[in-house]
This record gives structure tokens, sequence and C-alpha cells, in this order.
């Protein structure tokens, strides 16, 4: 399992990127992780969408889905399309410190 | 500002770019509405090109009128079993009065408390994620339907020359 070092912390990350180790993240290394698929600067949206699929991370012990940030966070898919173009599921999870969701929805 | 690192490698999420997916559905029934939605679905939320074309008995799912009463029914599906057990559904109880709706709730039911959206939802769910919902025009004709027959995420009527045209380099999907 490759090892890196960002904002001065060494974390665990698997084969594609993912952080495997939710408690080595922090706020800087979201704020890194961001840059690195080309969302600058993580906007007051951006970390409603974070600290909700942390806090429930924590409580569900897994990833929310899409569908489960947009009715439990209030934020409208759209909106979130917006906010992590593309793969919004995959990218707000990578930019959380958690792993890809495996839910379908 | 930079934050230093090392070792460090970043997803590939760019590797779906250019992709294209059409999906036909043909099937009006609530068991095979879900195929293509969840497909669909999963495919504009990985930032796919998606195209939902509904033919024949699939336009059901995106009729005003039919789009939240889809059901099924467990008469000639041999697949039906009592509960989670080996056991065949026998086909004569499937035909008793009322057991489609029994059949549907229990399926709507199941399909809940996976956290699935209803048909509707799911649809804009679909849209909303940049998905394209066409309706087929041979089927619309055939049925005498018109485009305010539909919901509105529908975006229009298209015949099959428009579909090849729009899937091309596309993966196409009958369900």
């Amino acid at each position: 399992m490759p090892t890196a070092t960002i904002a001065g912390r060494d974390v665990h990350l698997n084969d594609e990127g993912f952080m495997t180790d939710p408690n080595e993240w922090n706020e800087e290394i979201a704020a890194f992780l961001a840059r690195q698929i080309g969302i600058d600067p993580l906007t007051e949206a951006h970390w409603k969408v974070i600290r909700f699929l942390r806090g429930d991370f924590a409580e569900q012990g897994e990833t929310a889905t899409l569908r489960r940030v947009s009715t439990l966070a209030g934020v409208p898919t759209k909106e979130l399309y917006g906010l992590f173009p593309g793969k919004p599921a995959r990218k707000m999870a990578y930019v959380s410190g958690l792993p890809k969701p495996k839910g379908c929805v | 500002m930079t934050t230093e690192s090392h070792g460090f490698i970043a997803p590939q999420f760019d590797a779906d770019q250019g992709r294209k997916l059409a999906i036909i559905c043909s099937k009006g029934t609530l068991d095979m509405a879900y195929p293509g939605l969840i497909m669909g679905n999963g495919a504009a939320q990985e930032g796919i090109e998606t195209h939902l074309f509904f033919t024949f008995w699939g336009l059901d799912i995106i009729r005003r009128k039919t789009v939240d009463k889809l059901t099924m029914t467990p008469v000639g599906n041999t697949a039906m079993r009592i509960g989670s057990t080996s056991l065949a559904m026998p086909q004569l109880l499937g035909a008793l009065p009322g057991m489609s709706s029994v059949a549907s709730w229990m399926m709507r039911g199941k399909i809940a408390g996976l956290a699935v959206p209803p048909v509707h939802e799911f649809l804009t769910q679909i849209t909303d994620a940049g998905g394209h919902l066409w309706a087929c025009r041979m089927s619309v004709d055939m049925m005498k339907l018109t485009k305010a027959d539909f919901i509105e995420e529908v975006e229009d009527i298209i015949n099959v020359s428009d579909f090849l045209e729009l899937s091309r380099d596309a993966q196409i999907i009958f369900v």
C-alpha cells in the first residue's frame, strides 16, 4: 500500500489514490486533494458537503451515496455536480479522505 | 499556498471522458423499469454521457398517467420465489385477484428500503445529473400519445434515425 506525505503528514493511499485511513485526514489535506483534481479553492458549499460526509461516515461506517448527500444534507443533485464536476460521488469521497461509496444510487 | 507532498498518486477521474451510454427501455413493468434507471443513473453519476430511449411498453415509465403506477405480476414469472426461500411461487396463487398489487407493493417497499427512489424521482435525478430521456416516435404514434402525455423531464420524441445518430459511438444496452 503506497504511503505519501501530504502537508507534512504521512497518509496511506490505495492503488487508486484514495486515502485508506480517515483518521489521517485533515482540512489541509482536503484542500491539497481537491487541488489535485482541479477543485480550487474549496468554498463553504464544498465544506458543507465534506463535513456531512465525514460526520455521516463516522456514524454509518460507510461513505454516503450521492442520493444520501442530496436528501440528508439538503444539497440538490445539480449543485453537487457543480461543486464536484464529472464524478461527484467519487470526488467528494476522495476529498473527504473516505473510501468510494459502495451503494449504487 | 503550496503544500508539500511526496509519493503522491491521484485517481484517474477523467478515465470515462468521452464515453457514451444509450439504454433502450422497452418494458414498462416495475421490475423491468429499474435496471435501466439504475444503470442510467450510475452512468450519469460517473460523468458518462447518458441517453435513455423509451420505446413500446417502456413508455409507461415516462407517461404522466403511469409513472407512479408501474406494477408487476408474479404470473408467468418462474423466477418468483416465496420470500427468500427457493420455493417457487405457485402460478395459480400468483393469478389470484390482488396478487399483482401485493407483489408491486412489496417490491416498492424493498426498493425504498434500499434508499432507491421511486420511478419519477429517479428520472428527475437522472436528468439533474445531466442524463437525457427520449420517447420513441413510432410507439408514441401507435399509442396516440403526444409530448404533453410525458413527464416534463422527457426532452423530445425522436425516431430511430435520431436515436442512432445520438448514440453514435455509444455503448447500447437493451432492457
